[in-house]
């Protein structure tokens, strides 16, 4: 047996050992997944008990080094404990901002104290963390952010307003670019680290168009943050944050559908469809949809080795958004009336609508299409001016 | 398999990608043979060219002196010479014919595969009845005579037809014309008697045929393949020469678009580079997103179809579909972009879009192909 499948039958008999069976069965809602943090409140005892006997192995962040809380896995590893989780049914142990998005920002450019004591915390689900980035001026044009440090010896006192902070009333702490020199754009931004208990921190929920959001608005009055709570240099912030956009917008683009892919006109002609316009519209779709999972699939083969364009990712952003929301749209003219219900048990509270309005902000949040072609255009084609 | 060229691939592409910019380009082939109006579409001296860089024998297996290569490799050199418009007989010859030659008898083998190898021999592949794609349905019938058939009926857009040393075709040898059974490919040599020949140039300056046979004889050993059990080699030929050609449209798209953007960087209006309008840049960003995309399932599809995977059929379909809508928007954007010299003959960017027209059709266009992926996916 070689040590690769050494490892895949280890991690199999452990899943199988410790995964309680109320965890392998699909995340049926939001409230289904396990965010971790000081108020969460477990769903159920099974739900704790999987991320307490996952983060005590480093699984919950499986290719993060063991000193920070990670089970040091390397990428043939992590890949087998994905391939071995989806096998056993087997939900996430947790989920979370600072996984995702803190997590790769502090690993590239904290220090080794941040490391330690941030990234333990957040694998263990101890601290639940979201991202400060947008203001109500500051949507497309993020550089131009005005929330602002005051300088003040051992701390900085911070004033202004965030937008579009999702769980901000859940959560823990902070992730937050706000301009600590006025005379610099660019390099006039620091990322810094905050408690959302901190005096003058509130937040306020933003209802949207599909209904209720985790989308906050978040207000800083006379916010006090010490200087240790910095990540990367002074200033230099912008370097950290678009680092992180990356790897959001990757995330959002839904890279890696691979060939698992399956196609939507088989699902909604199953019910007995009978209109030729819109089977050809579906047919029309799952073509553009297998084609761009195939974009996916090459785009991660790509960055395995180290040859995909660093700006592809603003590309599968835009086409992947693109395409989720004529999804929504094929699924709605499918649905017809029912899929009209706002409030029904047929439609599980409008589910449908619901969905279908909010893929509409697929294509605005973290980063607009009409800015990820700008990027593509500039980046990758170096068309003069872009 | 990742889906990315493996080194010995990346060193064809190189080797292919110099040989046809210096050897195929646009001046020195398709203009030239254009402008010489020129029988057959293609230059002779370029195919023995294709011979000794080893190319017109690469998916037959090395028993017949083949190189035993597969879809992706074709691929390589067919974006090649869409990017170059080099007219070819490649993709009828060295891919749809050598793939029903491939598992055809010793004789036909031996008859036909030393020439293809040499650059000496060009085929031509006959499914079409009518003006559009639909295989389904073949009405063209051998009937039983003697030791062997005889031939009758008509077959459209059978491209170098005319100039081909054999014309593979398929026939009905046995029920009715939509039957899935009782078809038969035959390899038919082109002084056979009774063979009538209109070729005529199409839009993208190649030349096509419409072939009438008036009771061709043909002896038993000209069959490929089983009598009456013709489908699954034609269904073969069909899925190499549909892969091919999107991956041939690849590369006039990829032409197209170089062409483009160089255009937008060079060409001045109002006192600025075109290239620095947004309404132009989010048009060649979205365009360059759709290209990858198409690349990418065009690389997948050959995978699958070198596989032997099940997925393929549907995956190939999807390619060409997915490639002839990218490509042709690819050569629209073009001509637009290039405004007024778009629309001379002198400028090259008109002749990516007059290929692609051709390309579009050949083996399906893609509606022919959105229809196929919503059969195949069960709906």
């Amino acid at each position: 047996m070689s040590e690769l499948e050494a490892f895949r039958a280890e991690i199999r008999a452990w899943i199988e050992a410790n995964c309680p069976a109320e965890m392998r069965t699909p995340v049926q809602g939001e409230d289904d997944i396990c965010w971790g943090g000081r108020n969460f409140v477990f769903k159920s005892a099974a739900q704790k008990q999987w991320m307490e006997v996952c983060a005590a192995k480093g699984y919950t962040v499986p290719d993060w080094p063991v000193a920070y809380g990670g089970a040091g896995m390397n990428p043939a590893q992590a890949k087998i404990w994905r391939e071995e989780m989806a096998r056993a049914g087997a939900r996430p142990p947790l989920s979370s901002f600072g996984i995702w998005m803190l997590g790769p920002a502090l690993l590239k450019f904290g220090t080794e104290e941040q490391k330690v004591h941030y990234l333990g915390q957040v694998a263990r689900g101890e601290i639940r963390w979201c991202q400060g980035y947008s203001e109500p001026g500051s949507g497309s044009d993020l550089v131009s952010l005005q929330t602002y440090g005051e300088d003040k010896g051992d701390h900085w006192v911070v004033n202004g307003q965030k937008i579009w902070t999702s769980y901000a009333d859940k959560a823990d702490w902070i992730f937050c670019l706000v301009r600590t020199d006025k005379t610099n754009t660019y390099q006039g931004i620091s990322f810094l680290l905050f408690d959302m208990t901190t005096p003058g921190v509130t937040t306020k929920p933003i209802k949207l168009i599909s209904g209720s959001s985790p989308f906050c608005e978040t207000f800083f009055d006379n916010v006090v943050v010490p200087k240790s709570q910095i990540v990367g240099q002074l200033n230099r912030g912008w370097d950290v944050a678009t680092y992180l956009l990356g790897h959001e917008r990757e995330m959002i683009s839904g890279a890696g559908g691979g060939e698992q892919t399956s196609t939507i006109g088989k699902v909604l002609t199953r019910n007995g469809l009978d209109d030729p316009m819109l089977r050809a519209e579906l047919a029309a779709f799952d073509i553009d949809a297998l084609a761009f999972a195939a974009m996916g699939e090459k785009f991660l083969d790509e960055i395995k080795v180290g040859k995909a364009h660093p700006a592809q990712p603003n590309m599968m952003k835009y086409a992947g958004t693109e395409l989720n929301k004529r999804r929504h749209e094929l699924l709605m003219a499918a649905g017809g009336s029912t899929a009209l219900e706002w409030e029904s048990e047929a439609t599980r509270g409008g589910a449908p609508s619901r969905s279908w309005l909010r893929t509409k902000a697929n294509s605005i949040e973290g980063g607009t299409s009409e800015v990820m072609l700008n990027v593509v255009a500039k980046r990758i084609l170096e068309l003069p001016g872009a | 398999m990742p889906l990315y060229y493996t080194e010995d691939q990346a060193m064809l592409a190189e080797s292919v990608t110099g040989f046809m910019a210096d050897e195929g380009g646009i001046k020195k082939q398709l203009r030239h043979w254009r402008d010489t109006n020129c029988k057959d579409g293609f230059g002779h001296g370029l195919w023995k060219q294709f011979a000794e860089m080893g190319l017109t024998g690469m998916l037959a297996a090395e028993a017949d002196g083949g190189l035993a290569m597969g879809h992706v490799e074709a691929g390589i050199v067919l974006a090649e010479i869409g990017r170059n418009l080099t007219p070819s007989p490649f993709l009828t010859t060295s891919v749809m014919g050598v793939t029903a030659l491939k598992e055809a008898s010793d004789d036909l083998r031996g008859r036909w595969l030393p020439g293809i190898i040499a650059g000496e021999t060009v085929l031509a592949v006959a499914i079409d009845e009518g003006a559009k794609h639909k295989p389904e349905k073949i009405a063209c019938r051998a009937e039983k005579a003697g030791n062997g058939f005889r031939l009758t009926g008509a077959k459209d857009f059978v491209v170098h037809g005319a100039s081909a040393d054999a014309i593979i075709v398929a026939a009905r040898t046995s029920g009715s014309d939509s039957d899935a059974d009782g078809v038969t490919l035959f390899a038919v040599p082109k002084d056979a008697a009774g063979i009538g020949h209109n070729a005529v140039r199409l839009v993208d300056s190649s030349i096509a045929s419409h072939v009438r046979f008036d009771g061709v004889e043909l002896d038993g050993s000209s069959v490929i393949g089983e009598v009456d059990g013709g489908r699954a080699m034609l269904n073969k030929v069909l899925s190499a020469g549909r892969i091919g050609a999107a991956a041939e449209q690849t590369g006039v798209g990829g032409g197209a678009f170089a062409m483009t953007t160089t255009y937008l960087k060079t060409r001045k209006q109002f006192g600025k580079l075109i290239g620095e309008f947004q309404a132009l840049q989010h048009r060649a960003a979205h365009l360059y997103s759709e290209l990858e995309i198409a690349e990418a399932v065009v690389i997948k599809a050959q995978q699958l179809l070198d596989g032997g995977s099940e997925r393929a059929e549907l995956m190939v379909s999807v390619a060409k579909a997915k490639a002839a809508r990218v490509c042709n928007l690819a050569v629209r954007e073009g001509v637009q972009m290039h405004g007024g010299v778009g629309m001379t003959d002198e400028y090259d960017i008109g002749l990516y879009m007059k290929r692609e027209r051709a390309l579009t059709e050949f083996m399906g266009d893609a509606n022919y192909h959105a229809e196929r992926v919503a059969q195949l996916s069960g709906y």
